[in-house]
């Protein structure tokens, strides 16, 4: 299944993977298919034909699927896609499998700006959202100045992001500790990563700062893919690399940010999702799409299986992609080790 | 002789190393350059002042009198397109795919190209020799196939100046004189090309300006028979020599002695 396909627009040419449209294609049909069992799924399970009814605004289910379950169904998908999209973001520019965002302690910088935000503010969306990407691209610049030597990309970025994290951790969990009882308990739900309970409401803000970010990832998404290149090529061929690694961070840390501040940080998407879209696509690089369409994927079905696996209790969908993340991590290092 | 693309006055490093000082150039229009010296001269590292990858400490690398810095990235593409060394291309590449990213600084921001790029790609692969290759993964290729297949992709960015950084190293005999005839031939059609090369004789064979490098600095320059002697050999090389014309195209040959 090789070969491209040539898309034409009046004068304009642009040529597209034919194995990143299928796959892509592929992963779409899954989101659709895991999306309809998760808004079914209740007391008594609905059935594709009740859920598309209701969705459409019909039968008595109407009001619980539209207003309980899909906020939450659609929440997972594009916090799942943006999770992917940042994931993808920062692996292309460290060039690394480990250099995603929840790995190198960008989304526990993100909390503590979430954190700060909630325990020294009043907490209002608004502020949740702006101390979030703040608290985000200030742990970004700690990083990078502590690893200037290495530029943007390589290991030992990494290794110190992995430590940046860890201390970020402790000064959440310290956060937590000195705040108001009330602060402390929503916090700590927060902190697992959680889908409970999200409404329209809390969804719109978000919604419509993602989709900022995503319309800036198209805009560089075509330097971005010549970057892969290398840097002496990719700046010789006409690429700003200065201009265009700020960008990325910008999105990058945009995206996760942006679901940290709804959802608390939901680790193991950003890192996996990416790896495994390049890998069913195929594809040189980290390349974007399959990344943001796993991503979705992930999220909603480990989502389901956080409310499954304790029935009637509904975990925090951050506990089980932390389970399972674990583990990833575990074999990735294994294989990054090895490779050494 | 004119020159569009030219450094004055340069001084080269990487942080607190220094590797180049007083370096001034201009590299003639329409000739084919071979810069040569000996390793760690600051060949490549002078390379990269001209195609804006170092910025120099202190001294201006100019492309139609503006200093390259100031000039937009794409619109210095157009102009001026290099090939480094040690090149990796991504995995799962296809020859054609690899080719046609040379039509970068050609597209639009969101990488959407005309007809013209189709062409380009075409051409870059036929006068590359790499056509027959075009559906095959960059990685299953020979090192020569692959060196073709990076110099058709700086081929189709179609720039009037190409800068190679020692482009027939790891190559065969056989390659390495077919790249050095097919770079003549594109000078020939009017390209200036600039290509740090390790064989003083294939340079004085095929080149029509010889800089010569050592320990940073530029010693002499001028067309192959006016610089190359078993003098310059001695003070470059450190190697004594024998300098005779070469009985195929009457161009300087060096012969060692040691």
């Amino acid at each position: 299944m090789n070969g491209t396909l040539t898309l034409r627009a009046g004068p304009a040419v642009i040529h597209v993977e034919r194995r990143t449209v299928v796959v892509s294609a592929a992963l779409v049909v899954v989101a659709v298919v895991l999306a309809l069992v998760a808004l079914g799924r209740g007391q008594e399970w609905a059935g594709p034909g009740e859920v598309l009814a209701a969705l459409a605004g019909y039968g008595d289910s109407a009001f619980v699927i539209r207003q309980w379950r899909l906020p939450r169904v659609v929440a997972a998908l594009v916090f799942g896609a943006a999770l992917g999209l940042a994931g993808a973001v920062f692996q292309n520019l460290t060039r690394n499998a480990l250099g995603s965002p929840d790995v190198i302690g960008l989304d526990a910088g993100a909390y503590t700006g979430v954190l700060v935000a909630v325990t020294v503010l009043n907490g209002t969306a608004g502020q949740l959202a702006v101390g979030s990407v703040a608290g985000g691209l200030l742990a970004a610049v700690v990083i990078y100045l502590l690893s200037l030597d290495s530029g943007l990309s390589g290991m030992r970025l990494v290794v110190i992001g992995i430590a940046v994290n860890a201390m970020l951790t402790a000064v959440n969990s310290w956060i937590v500790l000195r705040a108001e009882l009330d602060v402390a308990i929503a916090a700590t739900g927060w902190n697992a990563g959680s889908l409970n309970g999200v409404d329209w409401s809390e969804l719109r803000l978000p919604f419509a700062v993602l989709g900022g970010f995503v319309l800036l990832l198209m805009l560089i998404s075509h330097a971005m893919h010549q970057a892969a290149l290398g840097d002496e090529i990719a700046a010789t061929s006409g690429v700003g690399l200065g201009r265009l690694r700020l960008l990325m961070v910008l999105a990058g840390v945009g995206c996760t940010a942006t679901v940290t501040a709804v959802a608390g940080p939901i680790v193991f998407i950003a890192l996996a999702a990416p790896q495994i879209g390049r890998r069913l696509a195929r594809a040189g690089g980290v390349p974007l799409v399959p990344a943001a369409l796993t991503g979705a994927v992930l999220l909603l079905a480990a989502d389901l299986v956080a409310q499954l696996l304790l029935q009637p209790v509904a975990l925090p969908v951050g506990v089980v992609t932390t389970a399972i993340g674990g583990c990833y991590l575990i074999w990735l290092l294994g294989m990054e080790v090895k490779r050494r | 002789m004119t020159s569009r693309l030219t450094a004055e006055d340069l001084k080269l490093g990487y942080g607190e190393r220094v590797v180049s000082t007083r370096v001034s150039l201009e590299i003639p229009d329409g000739a084919f350059t071979a810069i040569v010296g000996p390793n760690a001269c600051g060949k490549s590292t002078l390379l990269k002042a001209f195609v804006r990858l170092l910025t120099p400490t202190s001294g201006t690398v100019r492309l139609d009198g503006r200093d390259v810095g100031s000039h937009r990235p794409k619109q210095f593409a157009r102009q001026v397109g290099f090939l480094p060394q040690g090149l990796i291309a991504p995995e799962n590449i296809t020859v054609r795919r690899l080719v046609a990213r040379g039509r970068y600084p050609h597209q639009s921001l969101l990488g959407t190209g005309t007809a013209a790029d189709e062409e380009a790609v075409r051409t870059a692969m036929a006068v590359a020799g790499v056509t027959e290759l075009a559906e095959r993964p960059v990685e299953e290729l020979s090192g020569g196939q692959r060196q073709r297949v990076w110099i058709a992709m700086v081929l189709a960015q179609e720039t009037p100046y190409l800068l190679l950084d020692e482009p027939t190293t790891f190559l065969d005999i056989t390659h390495q004189y077919e790249l050095l005839a097919l770079f003549a031939r594109l000078r020939d059609e009017g390209r200036t090309v600039v290509a740090v090369l390790h064989d003083i004789n294939q340079a004085c064979r095929f080149a029509d300006h010889i800089v010569a490098m050592k320990a940073g600095r530029i010693v002499a320059q001028g067309a192959p028979k006016e610089v190359v002697d078993a003098e310059l050999m001695e003070e470059v090389f450190g190697l004594p020599s024998l300098v005779m014309p070469n009985p195929a195209t009457g161009t300087p040959m060096v012969v060692p002695t040691v």
